[in-house]
């Protein structure tokens, strides 16, 4: 197995409410490899989002140590952490997240703005991203004028413009009909063969069931991590 | 990130809440207009003040007749003629400060040239009035020696009468009638404006004031013997006004034998000085008028925070994505910055406009004297930016300090 782009070791996270001290996260320790299509699941207060915080480099952990492609980011200060965000992740959320009455390619070239990309270069990485999941028609278009689907797909292009190493979802689904549901895990199952990397965090099996790999988290723990035989979402379209 | 980027942000999220933005701005407007427009109305006051003292001459003693008392009844003031002309000369002669001190004798009458005629007032009065004045003559001569002392049938004119009698036709060499004495025109006096009691200085005729007492004013009592009615003194540049206004009045009482304990006999003015002080009055009301507007260039200030406090809780969400997709806290903080800055700096340039405008239409409407000057304008632009860097300073290191899972999680 080739060197892993998550390791996780003895990964914990404290919350300080008040006087008390509740733990979210109990010294996790896992790997990820790249190219994997792992779902997080787990009822509320399981961990899982807090879980998919700290691999976001959005939150520091209490005790612990995460190494994303071979760097130790847990030490990272703020504004390092904002740079390997915009370098090497992506993240799809439940509520989408674009930016209201922008069009949907200065949505998609927001990451590129933060990355110091030149305006020349931007767009047309940006309108590639868009053109790939089948939004090139809509380009100018505000989150306003497209439909929930084609929103998270807005959202998913701007999580690939900056070429990620992972992907990170975050019930990507949660806001969205079953039918397009499916449509936007059969979109992410592409890119995953594509060789991009990606952990959902989602608590419906459905969802999960698209993933080759499932782990469930309770009370702070991770309870399960098995391989999962991936149902293909562009056949169950048909 | 760079600015041009940063800039665009900040553009696009003012445009989005156009009438929120323009209802922050108008604060700003209103603030910047009342300081260029009270600004333009102190100095404009201030300028006809400076105006009047620059009419006027500079360092400018008068002395009035004053009260006599006689048998125990005192007269009013002006109600004896109590100076004379050689009191006037010995001034001149026996005081340092003293540059130069003209006795004048006031007398008001009908100026006739041919079939058109004009009222205006004259004085009699020696050469020195127009040094004490600082008042050229701008076409024709002065008064020569042989027409003080023998009572010369010449006069020197005004613009205001030269204007009514000749046009604008040269008025030297011609012959006018004064109360029906026939007096030769020999110079032209510079127009001197209004005085500070806003009469018209240039409606006015000089001459010797021989020939006023002897042949013009007849047999008023106030040109008997040697009175005169006022004379006016200039005192050196640099020398103390206060000191020689003391001693001018130790020396006319002198010269009229008063007793210690007896009132004086005559009136010592400094008009320079009420004038100066009307100068510092009206520089506090401008500063006062400029310190009011201020108060409002405040409170629009303080409305950009608030717009921007809001701006910054209503786009938690925004700033969590953006802190997400790779925003460093700077990044947060600029643009926020930015935004206050543009939507005080847009007041500034519509307030500039306004306050320019007003200031004219005052000037239009009013007639009120305004003087718009190049450094109140930046004066007011620099303030609306550093008001926008002061009030915005604080929702954008608010913005910027958020953490970003609590504000991508914020409903």
């Amino acid at each position: 197995m080739s060197e892993p782009l998550i390791r996780v070791e003895g990964l914990t996270k404290d919350y300080i409410m008040g006087s008390n001290v509740v733990p979210a996260l109990r010294s996790v320790t896992l790997d990820i490899a790249p190219g994997e299509f792992v779902a997080v699941m787990g009822p509320s207060g399981s961990g899982k989002s807090t879980f998919m915080n700290l691999l976001g480099c959005l939150d520091h952990p209490s005790a612990g140590s995460y190494w994303l492609g071979g760097q130790e980011v847990s030490a990272l200060s703020g504004d390092e952490l904002a740079a390997i965000r915009n370098r090497k992740l992506g993240f799809v959320f439940q509520h989408f997240n674009l930016l209201a009455r922008t069009s949907a390619l200065d949505n998609v070239a927001l990451p590129l703005l933060y990355g110091d990309i030149p305006a020349a270069e931007r767009y047309p990485r940006a309108e590639r991203r868009l053109s790939q999941i089948g939004l090139a028609e809509r380009i100018d278009h505000h989150p306003s004028q497209l439909s929930g689907g084609q929103q998270q797909r807005v959202a998913i292009a701007r999580a690939l413009v900056n070429d990620p190493q992972l992907v990170l979802a975050d019930e990507p689904t949660g806001a969205l009909d079953s039918r397009t549901s499916v449509e936007i895990m059969a979109l992410l199952q592409q890119l995953n063969r594509e060789g991009i990397t990606i952990v959902l965090v989602t608590h419906e099996h459905d969802v999960a069931d698209f993933a080759g790999r499932i782990i469930s988290f309770r009370d702070g723990k991770v309870i399960e991590d098995r391989p999962n035989a991936a149902k293909d979402a562009a056949a169950a379209l048909l | 990130m760079n600015f041009a980027a940063t800039l665009r942000i900040a553009l696009l999220a003012l445009r989005i809440n156009k009438l929120r933005s323009a209802l922050t701005m108008l604060g700003i407007i209103i603030g910047v207009a009342a300081v260029i427009v009270m600004i333009a109305v102190g100095n404009g006051a201030q300028a006809r003040v400076e105006d009047q003292i620059r009419s006027l001459g500079s360092n400018i003693i008068m002395v009035l007749s004053g009260s006599m008392t006689s048998g125990g009844a005192r007269g009013g003031s002006g109600s004896q003629p109590t100076i004379t002309e050689d009191d006037a000369y010995a001034l001149n002669r026996e005081i340092d400060e003293i540059q130069a001190a003209a006795p004048s004798l006031r007398g008001s009458g009908q100026v006739v040239l041919g079939n058109t005629n004009w009222s205006t007032v004259f004085y009699g009065t020696s050469p020195e009035y127009l040094e004490v004045r600082e008042w050229a003559v701008i076409e024709g001569r002065r008064f020569e020696q042989a027409e003080i002392n023998g009572a010369g049938k010449v006069a020197l004119l005004g613009q205001t009468v030269a204007k009514n009698l000749f046009g604008d036709a040269s008025p030297i060499d011609q012959v006018v009638r004064v109360n029906k004495v026939p007096l030769t025109i020999i110079g032209l006096l510079d127009r001197k404006g209004q005085n500070m009691m806003g009469q018209d200085q240039d409606d006015i005729i000089l001459m010797p004031l021989s020939t006023a007492r002897k042949r013009v004013l007849g047999s008023s009592r106030f040109a008997a013997g040697r009175n005169v009615g006022s004379i006016m003194v200039k005192v050196k540049d640099g020398a103390n006004m206060a000191e020689a206004e003391a001693r001018m009045r130790e020396l006319l009482r002198q010269r009229h034998r008063l007793q210690s304990g007896q009132d004086d006999d005559f009136y010592v003015r400094n008009l320079s000085e009420i004038l100066q002080a009307q100068e510092a009055s009206s520089r506090v009301m401008s500063l006062l008028l400029a310190a009011v507007a201020s108060v409002s260039l405040l409170v629009g200030g303080i409305g950009i925070m608030n717009i921007m406090l809001v701006s910054v809780t209503e786009r938690t969400r925004e700033i969590g994505l953006r802190m997400a997709v790779g925003a460093r806290a700077r990044d947060i903080l600029t643009q926020f910055l930015v935004e206050a800055v543009t939507l005080s700096l847009i007041g500034g340039a519509v307030g500039i406009l306004f306050g320019v405008g007003g200031a004219t239409a005052i000037a239009e409407l009013a007639g009120w004297r305004t003087e718009l000057s190049g450094g109140s304008i930046v004066l007011a632009a620099g303030f609306a930016g550093a008001i926008g860097i002061f009030f915005g300073y604080y929702p954008a290191r608010k913005a910027s300090r958020l953490l970003p899972i609590e504000a991508l999680r914020y409903e």
